[in-house]
């Protein structure tokens, strides 16, 4: 099969390693993002303001 | 609680109820010559006990439509009350095992009461009972907050606030009966096992459904952690109880691992069991509680997003440092090692956001006690992820491992971490739930809290000196190159240390019980608002009989 320890290994080295910074790029850049600024602004002063009533 | 339910989700409980009556019927049958007999009347009797309450209040009026004005919070607040029950419990034993290392006759002669058997009792109580029930509470609370939805029906967080404590109840009676599959914080056998895996689908599918119905349209990030403690718990739950019991009338099961691969599967589990029980949830209550009670927005929305993922990428990796110098390939060893070093970053990201979100709120640490229940949370939080990260290191691990210095870290983590964040949101939510403008005493707060400190200080300090203590005589030699000091010698050393452990163990026992007395006549004593009796009448459930109400 292939399948074995030493193919495992390689895969780990290579390609765990590189989808693990490729996914921080990600989140990096949308952490980052200018517009998403405003939302994040905003839904973090929201949770502060609680009418304690579900929006209908 | 029944009168809350709609018409069809009381006859829908009492469907499954009996199914339970006739799985643990089933169970008791299957299992009668074995210990897991016992379990099945225990299954009947919890099953019993459902369909009475349901078939008692079922001729209650159905809930009025008014219902969806209002959020869903009976679960949590019952959830809470478990809480605060399985903590005072879990650190009674726990003080208990503490004791019964400086007296070992504090067994009492008793197979259920010896150190092998109430140990996992203590973990179990604590970390399942004590933190699993206050994260099912607050994700609901926080849940429905965030996403300004209401729950998605009246039925299902009953069955994974029940299910859930029907799971930690076989645990804790199957280790005392001599029940175990011995994997560390996974001990409870297959039937058990199965079980929590439908509760917890449910859970996960509470908070899909709620969050598909929200109306805040970003997903708040006490949520992602909350979700990711969800469905990561889930997953590491299945993988590592993978096994094949004996037959299904006996309670034995073998692993379907075996070897390295056993023990490199349950640290997975084990290490990532810290990760996404006792620090993702508990990161989710943090950065919902901790910025509400400081009336201040989180000090870097964006840096709780990057630490998210960076918590999430680098814990799964972390687990092979607690098979340090073990048949383990020597890679594996060093990826676990460096993935533990490289989680400093996110780990204190964390904290000194929230630290920073305090900044400028000193005032209000110094002066409510529940805040600072919370910012010494987060300093624990960092202290025990600097020093977790350091223990990784392989030469570190070789005078830390197996000593107490590891009894130590884990319980800065979750006295100090854990326990403080939980008592903070505790005491942020039971006014709010039971519409009180306070708790019933400040000062017992402020008592509760500086015995939590103290007691985690004595606790810590006294593992740390034992743990090194220990470690050093391990691996003195002499001049002839033998061992300078026998385990025994090692074992003497440790003795004052041990006492003081179990004394820093009761002062933060006697603060949960306080925490108990003042959580207790907060929801009996403090009068209702006016309006408030009126609308709540149909869905009063644990506020107590009207009768006690001072003032009537």
């Amino acid at each position: 099969m292939g399948f074995d320890h030493g193919t495992l290994v390689w895969f780990s080295k290579s390609f765990g390693l590189f989808y693990l910074i490729g996914l921080s790029l990600l989140v990096v850049a949308y952490a980052y993002w200018p517009s998403n600024k405003k939302q994040f602004d905003r839904v973090a002063e929201s949770i502060i303001r609680d009418e304690d009533k579900p929006w209908r | 609680m029944i009168g809350q339910l709609t018409i069809g989700e009381r006859q829908f409980a009492l469907v499954m109820l009996l199914a339970l009556a006739v799985i643990g019927f089933a169970i008791a049958v299957a299992g009668r010559d074995d210990l897991l007999g016992g379990h099945g009347a225990l299954v009947i009797l919890v099953a019993l006990a459902g369909i009475f309450a349901v078939i008692h209040g079922y001729y209650l009026p159905a809930p009025s439509e008014q219902r969806f004005e209002r959020y869903y919070d009976d679960p949590t607040k019952v959830g809470i009350i478990v809480a605060m029950g399985w903590a005072v419990f879990g650190l009674f034993v726990g003080d208990w095992v503490a004791w019964l290392l400086v007296y070992p006759e504090l067994t009492f002669d008793a197979g259920w009461s010896s150190f092998g058997r109430i140990r996992p009792v203590h973990t179990t109580s604590v970390i399942f009972g004590f933190g699993g029930n206050a994260l099912i509470a607050t994700s609901l609370y926080v849940l429905q907050r965030t996403s300004r939805a209401r729950l998605p029906d009246q039925l299902s967080p009953w069955f994974v606030l029940f299910g859930y404590n029907l799971f930690c109840l076989l645990a804790v009676t199957g280790y005392m009966m001599g029940i175990t599959q011995s994997k560390e914080y996974a001990e409870p056998e297959w039937y058990a096992d199965i079980w929590l895996v439908i509760v917890w689908v449910v859970y996960f599918s509470i908070y899909l459904r709620t969050l598909a119905r929200r109306k805040e349209p970003h997903i708040y990030v006490a949520n992602w952690y909350y979700m990711a403690f969800i469905l990561v718990v889930a997953i590491l739950h299945i993988v590592n109880n993978l096994a094949v019991p004996v037959s299904l009338g006996h309670a034995k099961s073998y692993s379907s691992f075996s070897g390295v691969q056993d023990a490199m599967t349950q640290w997975w589990y084990g290490h990532n069991a810290v990760a996404f029980f006792l620090t993702a949830g508990f990161l989710g209550m943090m950065y919902y509680y901790l910025p509400k009670r400081a009336n201040r927005p989180i000090f870097s929305y964006r840096l709780s997003i990057i630490s998210f993922w960076g918590i999430t990428f680098f814990y799964m990796w972390a687990g092979s440092h607690h098979l340090h110098y073990t048949a383990l390939p020597h890679w594996v060893q060093t990826l676990g090692m460096t993935f533990s070093v490289m989680l400093l970053v996110p780990s204190w990201a964390s904290a000194a956001n929230a630290l920073l979100t305090l900044n400028g709120a000193w005032d209000k640490v110094r002066e409510d006690a529940t805040l600072r229940f919370m910012m010494v949370a987060a300093v624990f939080y960092g202290l025990s992820t600097f020093e977790g990260s350091f223990m990784a290191i392989r030469s570190v691990n070789s005078l830390s491992h197996y000593t107490d210095w590891t009894v130590g870290h884990v319980h800065a983590g979750t006295l100090g971490w854990v326990a403080m964040i939980t008592f903070g949101a505790i005491y942020a939510s039971v006014p709010w739930l039971w519409k009180r403008e306070s708790m019933y005493s400040a000062r017992l707060v402020e008592v509760h809290f500086w015995l939590a400190v103290a007691g985690t200080i004595v606790y810590v300090f006294a593992m740390w000196n034992s743990g090194i203590i220990q470690g050093l005589m391990w691996r003195t030699y002499s001049e002839s190159g033998t061992l300078a000091y026998s385990f025994v010698d090692s074992l003497v050393a440790m003795r004052p240390y041990y006492i003081a452990r179990a004394v820093g163990g009761l002062l933060f026992l006697i603060g949960a019980v306080v925490g108990c007395y003042n959580i207790w006549m907060t929801i009996r004593t403090a009068p209702r608002t006016a309006g408030e009796a009126v609308s709540a009448k149909p869905d009063s459930v644990l506020v107590g009989t009207p009768a006690l109400q001072p003032g009537e």
